[in-house]
């Protein structure tokens, strides 16, 4: 394994951390803009915390998929083709979500409501899918020695890898909430953290399932046991310290903690497949390695000094773009401006 | 149905879907940028009320382009993985570029310029608008290196069954990328100004009194956007006559099929200007032709022979060994290029008479409905000829993915059922629909309202959601 294979692998972790930190809490926004609203114009206050920056924080996920394919093509190959109707969801999802940020401010106001729905909706369902995804992978799947899944219903939906799609939904939802604590002021600013606080309850029930199916049913535990119990433990130790933040008010601690956890997730789910890419149900001979399926050195060479040039002025910008939408959104007054 | 066949359904379905509303927002974006630089150059308020009127045309036009190119970086994957496997090396890298240059820059700047209307400086804001374009226009830069490597393969090295890149600079030098470029861009700007040209004539055909400020908004947009769509349309004429000849030399079997040519022509070819191919018997049956005429066209002399599909089948079949006809859907061809240079002829003959019509003192073109229905109809051409374009570029290539290199029947992914891509392509051309119709009727939705009431309504100061930091 050379060292810009490992430098890649530990990248495409940094994209996806950084698409679930990101995006995470665009999720959480979405879903509490159906289920926390009371009525259109909070929704429209809830939308607007995220309306300039979603868009930017989806494309973490865009580049993860690209660098993926570019650095391990057939570990992109073998997991798109593979989860072929579980992406499509996860698609279906991000397009009516997509659209509906500009179809709802521009809808006149029955059919705004589809919209709101499309939002929430699609906000659920790109999370969701996303964690039966990553959590059935993490078990195994039957891999041939081609690298082509041969994967039934239930390898693809069965106990752990829906407690894994409800979790990170859950974790995003509460990502979300604590950044609507954040961001708003006023009524929906409080109800936000008390559901918040209230849902840390199920949240630390759904890590120690979570924990026990991951030590019993992945081999993660035995590869590599000291640094999963220490990501389970930080996992947990966030969980707590969100949860301390959320009933002090601590508003901007909560939502970094909320965020690390899905950090920490992800690095858990990277360290644990290390050095395996995707894992064989049926042989370890099949599985794909690091070593075996990214691209050559020439092509990781040419993105690692793309990326060097480009990702230090994303970043600027990035940051300069949430320091320019900084302030707390307030109950919208006159409706946003068309 | 075979996964082949529903695999190229909906890859064919989902990337013209994709590509309607590519070319609308890159071509509307610049030219909104202008607009707002003519606000802040002249700070005229009308020109900032027309910035805002026509802003949101592309922002829904930017919305439904943002989610069905999602899909595009998925389907590589989902679809053609064997063709992944085989040409991730080469294909992955401008596709994370595009990502890491293109999309973050239009993704955060779009957000910047939406939301920060008089809250910074209207210089400030201009620049949103132009980072936004310059990500879109990039974009297709990155996207068509990709493409033309495809179509024509350099800096490469096949080692352990796949390709491998061994020149980056080379994918970028690519004579192909840089043809397909300026033919993408210039066309797509010429688009903008042909939508917006064609949506004013909508809007003044509409019977409705408008407040002369109203007027006046209306009649610089078409000013402006004619005076886009025709010069951006003549140089997409020359890029394209260039492209064709470029076509001669390097893709001869595309070439040959898009002008009907079986049997390698004499000295003096003649050009058919229609004609039905019998692609059985490999012969044109009901032609008309004009002599000399493809001579001049390939060779821009009256002399140069242009060879036949048959001979070039011939040759194929000894370079590349396999056991295939190398004949690509050759009406397909010949019929979407017809389409495509008739729709640009069109467009500059539209935009050359309908900018000497609307010179203030004879205002012809406003004064009559004919001329405006004209306009107005030509709005839905450009997706035609966009659609046709690719048809010609991407079904010449047949068989191949990769020309010369790797054929689409082996790019398929072997392990996706056919019940799989039934539902997905079911799934996305409902999806597809539904946002066609409420998109369609957003943008009539936006077209009832009156340019002139663009002005953001001020908060109150108490509400300000400026006013307390979250961080």
């Amino acid at each position: 394994m050379s060292f810009l294979q490992l430098l890649w692998f530990f990248l495409i972790g940094v994209l996806f951390a950084g698409f679930f930190f990101l995006d995470g809490f665009d999720y959480g926004v979405g879903m509490a803009t159906v289920t926390l609203s009371s009525d259109e114009a909070e929704r429209d206050q809830m939308v607007r915390t995220i309306g300039p920056v979603w868009d930017g924080n989806e494309v973490w996920l865009i580049t993860a998929g690209g660098a993926m394919f570019a650095s391990f093509p057939y570990w992109y190959a073998s997991l798109f083709s593979g989860y072929y109707i579980i992406l499509m969801l996860v698609l279906v999802g991000l397009i009516i979500r997509g659209v509906s940020f500009e179809f709802r401010s521009k809808s006149p106001m029955p059919r705004k409501r589809i919209w709101d729905g499309a939002l929430g909706l699609g906000s659920f369902m790109a999370p969701f899918f996303l964690g039966v995804m990553f959590i059935s992978m993490i078990q195994g799947m039957p891999i041939d020695a081609n690298g082509n899944f041969h994967a039934t219903f239930f390898d693809y939906i069965n106990w752990f890898s829906v407690v894994g799609g409800v979790a990170l939904t859950l974790l995003t939802y509460l990502h979300g909430l604590n950044y609507i604590a954040l961001k708003t002021a006023g009524d929906i600013r409080q109800r936000a953290n008390n559901v918040a606080q209230f849902l840390y309850w199920v949240l630390y029930l759904g890590l120690i399932v979570f924990a026990l199916m991951l030590i019993f049913m992945t081999d993660f535990i035995k590869v590599h046991p000291v640094a999963i119990i220490t990501l389970l433990v930080v996992m947990v130790v966030l969980t707590i310290i969100a949860q301390v933040a959320a009933i002090k008010g601590k508003e901007l601690t909560a939502f970094i903690s909320s965020g690390l956890t899905l950090v920490a997730l992800v690095a858990l789910l990277f360290i644990g497949l290390f050095p395996r890419v995707l894992i064989s149900s049926i042989s370890p001979r099949y599985d794909l390695l690091i070593q075996n399926a990214s691209s050559t050195q020439y092509t990781l060479t040419v993105m690692t000094i793309a990326t060097c040039c480009l990702l230090p002025f994303v970043l600027a910008y990035t940051i300069w773009a949430y320091w320019i939408f900084r302030k707390r959104i307030a109950m919208p007054v006159v409706t946003e401006a068309k | 149905m075979s996964i082949l066949s529903l695999a190229r359904f909906q890859f064919a379905m989902t990337t013209v879907y994709h590509f309607f509303f590519v070319p609308f927002t890159i071509g509307t974006a610049f030219i909104v940028a202008i607009m707002e630089s003519m606000y802040v150059h002249t700070k005229n308020e009308s020109y900032k009320k027309m910035t805002k009127f026509w802003g949101n045309i592309f922002l829904l036009s930017f919305a439904v382009g943002v989610v069905t190119g999602i899909i595009q970086e998925f389907q590589f994957g989902m679809n053609w993985s064997d063709y992944s496997r085989f040409m991730g090396d080469i294909f992955g890298a401008p596709l994370a570029l595009e990502a890491l240059l293109s999309f973050f820059i239009e993704s955060t700047f779009i957000g910047l310029w939406i939301f920060t209307w008089d809250k910074v400086k209207p210089g400030l804001h201009a620049f949103f608008i132009w980072m936004t374009s310059f990500g879109s226009l990039t974009s297709a830069l990155w996207i068509l290196t990709a493409n033309s490597f495809m179509q024509h393969p350099v800096g490469y090295a096949i080692r352990g069954g796949r390709a491998t890149m061994v020149d980056f600079g080379a994918l970028l030098k690519n004579p192909q990328l840089w043809f397909e470029f300026g033919h993408v861009i210039l066309n797509a700007i010429m688009m903008g100004g042909v939508i917006f040209a064609g949506l004013t004539a909508f809007q003044l055909l509409k019977k409705r009194e408008l407040s002369s400020e109203a007027r006046t908004i209306y009649k610089k947009t078409m000013h402006l956007s004619l005076w886009i769509s025709l010069i951006f349309a003549i140089f997409g004429l020359v890029l394209g006559d260039m492209q064709m000849q470029y076509l001669v030399k390097e893709q001869p079997m595309k070439f040959a099929a898009t002008e009907d040519v079986y049997t390698t022509t004499g000295k003096h070819a003649p050009w058919t200007v229609v004609g039905i191919a019998n692609t059985k018997e490999h012969k044109v049956e009901d032609n008309i032709d004009i002599p000399d005429m493809l001579s001049i066209l390939s060779y821009h002399k009256t002399t140069g022979a242009v060879t036949g599909m048959n001979e070039l089948n011939a040759q194929f079949k000894k370079k590349y060994g396999k056991n295939i006809d190398y004949y690509p859907p050759v009406n397909t061809l010949f019929y979407s290029f017809r389409i495509m240079c008739a729709i640009s002829a069109w467009i500059i003959l539209v935009s050359f008479v309908g900018l000497i019509m609307s010179r203030e003192k004879s205002g012809y073109l406003y004064k009559h409905k004919w001329t405006l229905w004209i306009l107005a109809l030509t709005t839905f051409l450009p997706f035609m000829a966009n659609t046709a374009g690719w048809f010609v570029t991407e079904f010449g290539r047949d068989p191949w993915t990769v020309y010369g290199l790797f054929t689409i029947q082996e790019s398929v992914s072997p392990n996706v059922s056919v019940a799989s891509l039934l539902t997905s392509n079911i799934v996305y051309f409902v999806l597809f629909t539904v946002l066609a119709i409420t998109m369609i009727g957003l943008v009539v939705h936006e077209l009832k309202k009156d340019p002139t009431q663009m002005i953001e309504p001020k908060f109150k100061k108490v509400l300000d959601p400026f006013d307390k930091e979250a961080f």
